[in-house]
């Protein structure tokens, strides 16, 4: 492919591959990480070759397409033009679609069927997982093999940069992000229009642009999904970013643990050098840009903009002063401007689509959309775009179908280990930065554990503070020293072995790493400990005084027993158990001999639910077992 | 001329050049903000959070530290305060457990415990670290790096694991001729630990059978 060298030949090569590509079906399979996982390309190879076998090569195309977002569904097949959308696809269901396809019929097993009403629903965009939600930065992923360039160019790639390179000046360019109030998705949500501004008015060169791709978060992934999918509109806002900043330079930081976007993203670099979208002269307009992809080494911390910056360097990803930002003072002491993927991803949308329109989405200090990770105890999980503004609660039970096996809601945790969680009484909070914020949370990069009745939350506190004693630099005092009091303090709790006035220790200690700090990894990663006492201070409390775990959870202060009167002797707990701690026989009680029982839960789980003789105790007295050969009390069935 | 830049500290005008942080100014100005990982030969690192003061600009008082943070016109600051003196006692009982020898602590450490009322035992049952001397301030790595050139001590591991290692490669070339860093350990360890005298010759193939 020869470099294009002008808006015009953008726009002729647009148009001829759309003549190039005839009208015809095309079956999309999703094929991120997550589809990956549950064996989409087990499911590619079955499609291939049942259309080689049938001889439908000229007939049907076939389209390998990053994440979809719907994780637990994946892997997903679209069948474009009509947008059929089959879930959880498997090999042995290629040539029922295949002969569906032929056939002009849908095949109605493989469809969504609503949990409610119990009706099939064809079309992805009536799921109401998708229904409510607003794609604009994930919207193009369905439609784009991310390896193939010419995907990207027909759905209007790159058109944003040939508008911006030739259409607005650099000042335009960066006013136009400015007036559209982008705030930065990776954590800070600091507006990236008046950063670009400082990095552009920095002295020194040469400049830097960076994407921060380094996203760590427990259960947050969007930008995965993102940098996989489609990885071209991430260089493209990049691009962009660096015309308006005055930078030639970029760096692209991927972290180790995400493969297939390091593939993906080389594969695109490589493409848009060839295009001519990178390089020198870029379309003609003779601004030149390169960029580097620079591969994590697997830490959390180096998300975090100076220590990302000094990892880039090729140092140890610690943080260091910012007393100076990165904007003036970043990768080697130049002016570096270091946006998250979702963000840079977001450039081309505002530019193409103008400020006004970005404004006119959201609340009034957070515009646009955002991408969620919807995890955890929560019926549909996967990623989530909706508008900011959009509350809790829509975004938990209209989105996420509500909570798994109809329990009772308890929290959800934003933010990842800098934010915090939310419980029942704020549902109903519009989703922005600044309220999330006021509740003690943040919106950090977007990730959101639901929790149920049966999370402890000290044991929440106790999970992130354990991740961050080991994703943590160690660097400075009161966040390495806070972190392993802290763990050492809640693991007590959890394990029942808190004293009166460990509360207090931690208020005093956590107020220490907030205040003194050298990053804000260490500044705030007190907050899952102090918004979970913030809201449920009474289970911490539980735990310390009466030596119980309100959600029967932890496991020291959790018991297991049998029911006598319930207990139907059906032996199923007592050859389940791996413990040997069951004793019962046909048409005798079970009961649990204590001191052998591991708590391991499993007689819980499979005593079957019409018996529900299993049930656990936590601070209260474990009764005396029933005597030897007590008789099962039969219970009448039906 | 170099700019002269006039800020407050402590209620008293003092007057700094540009680029200098409020550490240096301070210290300049016989104004005394206690410091642990702070060498004046060496680049501001910011780890013991010990020299954290108030710093007010525009009604906003940010907890800075002084050895980084650059001064600037007009500047308040507060070297002492309620909070800041919390802080710097908090830090001094969450690394203490580190630092013991011998059921105490010495030198900056010991003076420091006893100017903000640490209790130096406070953390030490319940933290249960081993009492290595070492508060990793990371003096030695980087007087090691920045002044001698020697690039022969670094740290490993991350979070909580954190520790100060040498590489014996080129600790074997390096460290039997030069002791510089028995002077910069604040707390002794590595003199202690290298009995005080010379650093033992040690090859590569000492230190993978154990006996280094």
């Amino acid at each position: 492919m020869p470099r294009l060298n002008s808006p015009t030949e953008l726009e002729k090569l647009r148009e001829e591959i759309k003549a190039r590509r005839p009208p015809r079906p095309c079956i999309s399979i999703s094929s991120g990480t997550c589809g990956r996982a549950r064996g989409s390309e087990a499911v590619i190879t079955a499609f291939e070759e049942e259309i080689k076998k049938r001889g439908l090569k000229e007939e049907i195309d076939i389209k390998v397409t990053g994440c979809l977002g719907f994780c637990e569904k994946e892997p997903i097949i679209l069948v474009h033009p009509d947008e059929i959308c089959y879930l959880n696809a498997k090999p042995e269901d290629a040539a029922e679609i295949i002969q569906g396809i032929k056939d002009k019929k849908v095949v109605s097993r493989l469809l969504y069927t609503d949990p409610v009403t119990g009706e099939k629903i064809e079309h992805e965009s009536e799921i109401p997982f998708y229904k409510r939600q607003l794609r604009i930065v994930l919207s193009l992923n369905k439609w784009i093999d991310p390896r193939n360039i010419e995907d990207y160019i027909i759905q209007g790639g790159y058109s944003a940069l040939s508008k911006a390179l030739f259409e607005m000046s650099s000042e335009q360019v960066l006013e136009e992000v400015k007036e559209a109030n982008l705030r930065g998705r990776g954590g800070g949500g600091f507006p990236a229009g008046r950063k670009w501004k400082e990095t552009k008015n920095a002295p020194g060169e040469p400049k830097y642009v960076i994407v921060n791709c380094d996203e760590g978060d427990p259960g947050a992934y969007m930008d995965r999904s993102l940098m996989e999918g489609n990885p071209h509109s991430v260089l493209e806002g990049l691009i962009i970013g660096a015309y308006a900043i005055g930078a030639h330079e970029g760096f692209i930081y991927v972290r180790q643990e995400y493969p297939l976007a390091c593939e993906n993203l080389n594969w695109a670099i490589k493409q848009a050098e060839e295009y001519g979208f990178l390089g020198e002269n870029i379309l003609g307009s003779g601004f030149n840009f390169r960029v580097k992809v620079h591969r994590g080494a697997g830490a959390f911390v180096s998300g975090e903009s100076s220590a990302l910056m000094s990892a880039v360097e090729g140092k140890a990803g610690e943080p260091r002063f910012k007393y100076i930002h990165t904007a003036v003072s970043g990768v080697k002491g130049r002016p570096s401007n270091l946006n998250n993927v979702e963000t840079w991803a977001t450039v081309p949308l505002i530019i193409n689509k103008g400020a006004d329109w970005f404004r006119s989405i959201g609340t009034e200090g957070s515009k646009g959309t955002k991408i969620f990770s919807l995890v955890g105890k929560v019926n549909n999980t996967g990623l989530v775009e909706v508008p900011m503004g959009m509350t809790l609660r829509q975004v938990i039970y209209d989105i996420g179908g509500g909570i798994l096996k109809g329990k009772k809601f308890k929290a959800v945790q934003t933010g990842g280990p800098s934010g915090g969680v939310i419980p029942e009484q704020y549902l109903d909070t519009p989703v922005d930065f600044d309220e999330l914020t006021k509740l003690g949370s943040m919106m950090g990069s977007g990730g959101m554990v639901v929790m149920d009745e049966d999370t402890c939350m000290v044991d929440v506190a106790r999970y992130f503070v354990n991740f961050l004693c080991e994703e943590s630099c160690g660097k400075c005092i009161p966040c390495r020293e806070g972190l392993r009091l802290l763990r050492v303090i809640l693991n007590d709790v959890c394990q029942g072995k808190g004293k009166e006035g460990d509360i207090e220790v931690i208020e005093e200690v956590a107020e220490v790493m907030a205040a003194a700090s050298l990053c804000a990894l260490g500044t705030t990663a007190a907050n899952p400990v102090l918004s979970t006492l913030r809201y449920f201070r009474d289970e911490y409390e539980a735990h310390i005084k009466e030596k119980r775990c309100p959600a029967k959870f932890c496991k020291d202060l959790t018991s297991f027993y049998i029911q006598p009167e319930k207990c139907q002797a059906c032996l199923i707990c007592l050859r389940n158990c791996p413990a040997g701690a069951i004793n019962g026989d046909k048409g005798l009680v079970h009961w649990i001999a204590q001191e052998k029982c591991s708590k391991c839960g499993i007689c819980f789980e499979v005593c079957p639910p019409r018996f529900s003789a299993v049930v656990k105790l936590s601070g209260e007295p474990i009764p005396e077992p029933p005597p030897p050969g007590t008789k099962v009390i039969r219970k009448k069935e039906g | 001329m170099e700019e002269m830049i006039a800020l407050e500290i402590d209620g008293k005008e003092v007057k700094a050049k540009e680029g200098m942080t409020i550490l240096e100014a301070a210290r300049g100005a016989n104004i005394e903000i206690p410091t642990l990982c702070y060498h004046e030969k060496l680049k501001p690192y910011g780890a013991c959070r010990i020299c954290s003061v108030e710093a007010e600009r525009g009604g906003r008082v940010r907890i800075v530290a002084a050895c980084g943070y650059p001064v600037e016109g007009g500047l308040l600051v507060r070297t002492r305060s309620p909070k800041i003196d919390r802080i710097r006692k908090v830090i001094i009982e969450l690394v203490a457990p580190l630092a013991m020898s011998d059921g105490g602590i010495s030198g900056e450490l010991r003076r420091l415990a006893d100017e903000y009322g640490a209790d130096i035992h406070r953390f030490e049952s319940r933290l249960q670290v081993e009492p290595t001397r070492c508060i990793l301030c990371g003096l030695c790595v980087r007087y090691c790096d920045e002044v001698m050139g020697g690039h022969a001590i670094g740290f490993m591991g991350r979070g909580i694991e954190r520790r100060v290692v040498f590489f014996p490669e080129r600790a074997s070339r390096f460290c039997p001729t030069c002791h510089e860093c028995y002077e910069v350990c604040p707390t002794g360890k590595i003199a202690a630990e290298t009995d005080g005298s010379i650093f033992p010759k040690f090859s590569i193939d000492d230190f993978l059978s154990g006996k280094m």
